[in-house]
């Protein structure tokens, strides 16, 4: 077991976690933070994304213990009050179809629109393409996706 | 994944001597591999020695000729960092190209390397510039280094610390990503140094990253890639897999090399 505190959304939060607990574990069984999916479980699609002192990981991929001290955002954490811009942009175009790799599309857009802006860069189709390799849809066929982004990208 | 016991070091000498003393330890870098492998439940250390906050172990300095990079900095930081980017380009573009953005955050140089995956990108780096890799004990020269499949010169116990490559005049890395993973299918990195060009390739052999040294001398009497257009590797000892048979990897080996010196800068 390992003693944790972390500030998740904002809350600070803890406890004793076992050495092998995953973060998305800690996340969606012992805080209830349920808007947080694993869809593979083997690090490739994407559903389990979230902000880990402020990058894009997947919380399948990394230990509850290794967050010790990190500042976290997930899904639930990214409006305030209104819907985030990215999360209003994916409702204008029709951005998800099932909904289940919505919360790890919005986190990763999210990351992808806060770095190419710091670096001064623009983020155009093909580079939020080449952006989602680590995001997979079953559904949606990636265009409204990349559409949404797009949208939000203007707008944050 | 089985369960483990979860250690934080915050030196590389702290990592060693909690490695020695676990019963079956591992280190745990940026987990980019070590823990989709234990959740496949093809690795079970009995301890986990995290490295992730040894700030001694991260880090980029370009000095004249040569980039240091600690083996705990990801790939992240390798593709974004601008003064690596103006001296070594190939070296940030390779980077900027491994997995996606959520594992570029968290994986690293050293990881890559310790792990030495026959399909990962940044072997070919390392040997494809004659790279150094330091370790806690000793330096390793990239030519020593690689010992096969998943297999490299490292002990027990031994913690790699930075890697130095010389940064060459002229240098560029070409990856075929297999459609599924995104790895390597193949994946060639060029680089041409005053008095030498060097050819790695990664993905292709059984035997891990290899140097193409065929290549080689032709390349080093011509940087074209015309003078490279008669060669081929032979389709002996290639992986076969349902992605592409030996002789596909093999043919990709001399077109990716071509075009590898066509883009070289
Ligand atoms: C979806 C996905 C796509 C990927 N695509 C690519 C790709 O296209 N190309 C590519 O090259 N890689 C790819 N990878 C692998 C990725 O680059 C990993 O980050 C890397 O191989 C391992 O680095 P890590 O820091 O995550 O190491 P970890 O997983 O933490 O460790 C890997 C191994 O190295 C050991 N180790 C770690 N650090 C050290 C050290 N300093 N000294 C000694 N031993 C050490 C560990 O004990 C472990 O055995 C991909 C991974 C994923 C999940
Ligand atoms: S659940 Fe984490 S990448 Fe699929
Ligand atoms: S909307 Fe169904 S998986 Fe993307």
């Amino acid at each position: 077991m390992s003693e944790i505190k972390m500030t998740v959304n904002g809350k600070p939060v803890g406890g004793d976690v076992a050495d092998n607990m995953l973060l998305v574990e800690f996340i969606r069984e012992t805080l209830r933070l349920t808007g947080t999916h694993v869809g593979c479980d083997t690090s490739q699609c994407g559903a389990c994304v979230v902000h880990v002192d402020g990058k894009a990981v997947k919380s399948c991929t990394m230990l509850a213990a290794a967050a010790d001290g990190a500042e976290v955002t997930t899904i639930e954490g990214v409006a305030n009050g209104d819907l985030h811009p990215m999360q209003k942009a994916f409702n204008d175009n029709h951005g998800l179809q099932c909904g289940f790799c919505t919360p790890g599309m919005i986190m990763s857009g999210i990351d992808m629109v806060n770095r190419y802006k710091a670096e001064g860069k623009t983020l155009d189709e093909a580079a939020i393409r080449h952006e989602l390799e680590g995001n997979i849809c079953r559904c949606t066929g990636y265009h409204n996706i990349v559409k949404s982004i797009s949208q939000a990208a203007g707008e944050m | 994944m089985h369960s483990t016991n979860y250690h934080a070091a915050t030196t590389a000498a702290e990592a060693a001597s909690l490695l020695s003393s676990a019963e079956d330890g591992a280190l745990l870098a940026g987990g980019q591999t070590l823990l989709p492998t234990m959740k496949a439940r093809l690795a079970a250390p009995s301890d986990l020695i995290d490295i992730s906050r040894a700030e001694e172990l991260r880090g980029i300095s370009v000095t004249d000729g040569t980039a240091i990079i600690g083996a705990m900095t990801t790939h992240a930081e390798v593709a974004g960092h601008a003064e690596l980017r103006s001296a070594f380009p190939a070296l940030c573009d390779l980077a900027g190209r491994i997995g996606d953005p959520a594992v570029r955050h968290r994986g690293t140089i050293g990881g890559s390397l310790a792990n030495n995956d026959p399909a990962a990108c940044y072997p070919a780096a390392v040997l494809g510039t004659g790279a150094t890799i330091s370790t806690n004990k000793r330096d390793i020269a990239a030519d020593d280094y690689f010992e096969g499949m998943f297999a490299t010169a490292l002990d027990a116990g031994e913690v790699i610390t930075s890697i130095t490559f010389p940064i060459p005049d002229a240098a560029n890395y070409q990856k075929f990503a297999q459609p599924a993973s995104r790895f390597a299918l193949v994946g060639v990195f060029v680089a041409k140094s005053a008095d030498r060009v060097r050819v790695a390739v990664t993905g292709a052999s059984e035997e891990g990253v290899f140097r193409w040294t065929n290549a080689e001398t032709s390349l080093s009497s011509d940087f074209t890639a015309d003078a490279i257009g008669g060669l081929s590797v032979s389709s002996q000892g290639m992986i076969s897999d349902l992605h592409g048979d030996g002789s596909y990897r093999a043919n990709l080996v001399q077109v990716l090399t071509a075009r590898a010196v066509a883009a070289a800068s």
